[in-house]
């Protein structure tokens, strides 16, 4: 398709490019090519961009809703079913226990995340020396690939082998074995997404941070203002939009979690989250429907929950974060 | 204001640290044999081994790493230079030139931005059966050709980047739009860009759940690869932890060389998750 459109801006470069400077008097037909090409050409600009999209974006959305109103496997489309895909599905207790399951990893993750990305931003918020470098280690995780932090991870959870249990032993507490329930599995799933995410959201306030007119804080000083209080008091309220901008997308990453629990997992069971589906996400139970089992009509069911879920959660957040105001 | 304050320094290389720490055990890990991993304390220092596990991962039959890099690098590379040229060209159209449902179609755009990639990936997966792209690298790189997010950011950019005299100037000189858009346009557009190409191409490489779905583990990409050794070698951790290095080596040279525009991207808001 790019063959096929490329060609036609070039020509009409071509056309109207070398059309002489007014000097020579234009003859019509050249200045009736060069309105048509002013009236057209933000069509030609848009086209490749919105063909991919409407095939390869919009309509898999759109048809994922057809889909799941039908009995539909990898045999094929079979018959139209209504709404008893999802009727299934509210009472599939698996489904609840993923929601379950990725509702409480998308805490664990985004609470502490953020409050630490808080801290470190009001920390490099300060004077300081070497700031580029800081800046970039606090980065690295979010150069690490993302399978890898999955390895390196599980490696350090690990039950036998692992560097935490290890660290516990130190101060004589029992070897954890992290896979084996959902509150342990989660928090070291929920590990992997805060040390990848934290000194990404902390870049995002200490730009905002910045912005906050120093003269803030000078007054406050006058008044006799510590830090702690300077912090509640002056930075939080002035880089909101910041806070509800990283919120908003941490709950979106959070809703799709897949990756890190996937590795996690190893083995047999890592579509299914472990034995007893301890820590399954929507997004794996989703897969696991659609392409373990191949029940595409049950799967597309599943990933419009998931769209539903992400909204509900939008509204919640928007609603809190207006009422805090 | 100016004197050094030592706390405050060793709070953030505390911070550091353990932000680096699991960049690091990699690699020791990856240099080690596998009878020290289960050790206590841990190994801290590399050892001699890197080159013999690099060997046995290109050799372990199951993963297929060497392809599953080739495969990413591939895509990666065509990816982020289609998102650039086409978010750059679809967004200096929406930031600067005048037509018909300009802002209907702007909205669209928005619309879709916030919407997770996994709510038609069923529908996706018919449209490759149907096209024969199952296990093919087309399957990856089609549909990620062009990118929302990349058009309105590039619009963003656009906005401000590109003054509207130049434009009416070149005009007049009888440019045409294509001509303003390839010599005037994309210079001023260059450092958006360059932030869109980055975090474009850190995207497609860490790429999952999609290529999971459509491939097979014989033509794999390297996230692929990795979650095959995971299943199938997760006894053997230097492997593991090798697959894991050689992996990210490709995002941490990129990181080497544009960290401060990564850096700038996200601060200005233009990265996302």
């Amino acid at each position: 398709m790019e063959a096929d459109l490329r060609p036609r801006p070039v020509a009409s470069t071509a056309a109207a490019g070398s059309t002489p400077p007014p000097r020579r008097p234009r003859s019509g037909w050249r200045d009736r090519i060069s309105r048509v090409e002013v009236r057209w050409s933000p069509y030609l600009f848009i086209v490749p961009f919105f063909v991919i999209f409407a095939v390869f974006g919009l309509f898999p959305l759109v048809y994922t809703a057809y889909v799941s109103l039908h009995d539909w496997t990898i045999t094929g489309a079979g018959e139209f079913v209504g709404l008893d895909n999802y009727v299934t599905l509210f009472g599939d207790p698996d489904f609840w226990n993923s929601v379950y399951n990725t509702l409480g990893m998308l805490v664990l993750a985004t609470v502490p995340q953020l409050l630490m990305a808080l801290v470190l931003a009001s920390l490099l918020n300060q004077r300081l020396r070497g700031v580029t470098f800081l800046r970039m280690g606090v980065l690295l995780p979010i150069v690490t690939s993302v399978a890898a932090v999955g390895i390196v991870f599980s490696q350090v959870f690990d039950r036998d082998a692992g560097m935490v249990n290890g660290l516990l032993g130190l101060v004589n507490v029992d070897a954890v074995d992290w896979r084996a329930d959902k509150w342990s599995s989660w928090s070291a799933i929920a590990t992997m997404v805060n040390w990848r995410w934290t000194g990404y959201n902390a870049l995002i306030y200490l730009a905002a941070m910045q912005a906050i007119p120093r003269d803030l804080y000078e007054a406050a000083t006058v008044d006799g203002a510590g830090k702690v209080r300077q912090f509640w008091s002056i930075t939080v309220p002035n880089i909101r939009p910041a806070i509800v901008f990283t919120v908003i997308m941490s709950t979106i990453a959070g809703m799709q979690l897949f990756t890190e629990p996937l590795i996690f997992g190893q083995g047999s069971f890592a579509i299914s989250g472990g034995s007893l589906r301890q820590f399954q996400t929507v997004s794996m139970y989703m897969f696991e429907k659609a392409f373990r089992d191949f029940d595409y009509g049950y799967g597309s069911a599943v990933a419009w929950m998931i769209f539903l879920l992400i909204t509900v959660l939008g509204v919640v957040n928007f609603l809190i974060t207006r009422r805090s105001r | 204001m100016r004197k050094t304050q030592p706390l405050l320094h060793a709070t953030l290389l505390v911070g550091i640290a353990l932000s680096a720490f699991p960049l690091y055990w990699l690699f020791v890990v990856a240099t080690r044999s596998n009878d020290v991993v289960g050790d206590w304390p841990p190994p801290l220092a590399p050892g001699p081994n890197l080159w013999d596990n690099v060997g046995r991962l290109f050799a372990a039959e199951d993963a297929n790493f060497l392809l599953g890099m080739w495969n990413s690098l591939l895509t990666s590379a065509v990816v982020t230079v289609s998102v650039v040229f086409f978010s750059s060209l679809a967004g200096f159209a929406f930031a600067k030139l005048k037509f018909r449902g300009r802002n209907g179609l702007l909205l669209v755009i928005l619309a879709t931005m916030m919407i997770p990639v996994q709510m038609g990936i069923i529908p996706l997966y018919m449209i490759m059966v149907e096209l024969g792209w199952q296990n093919r690298m087309e399957a990856i790189i089609v549909p990620a050709l062009v990118s929302a997010f990349g058009v309105f950011l590039m619009r963003q950019y656009a906005e401000q980047a590109v003054p509207d005299e130049l434009i009416e100037a070149a005009r007049i000189d009888g440019c045409s739009t294509f001509r303003i858009f390839w010599s005037i346009v994309l210079p001023a557009l260059r450092p958006g860009a360059a932030v869109l190409a980055l975090t474009t191409f850190m995207g497609t490489w860490n790429e999952f759940l999609w290529p999971l779905a459509v491939l097979e583990a014989d033509n794999p990409t390297v996230q692929f690869s990795l979650s095959q050794l995971s299943t199938t070698y997760y006894t053997d951790y230097t492997l593991m932890f090798t697959g894991a290095l050689v992996a990210t080596v490709p995002l941490l040279l990129v990181f080497l060389a544009f960290g401060r525009q990564i850096i700038g991207g996200i601060m200005e808001g233009a990265v996302k998750a």
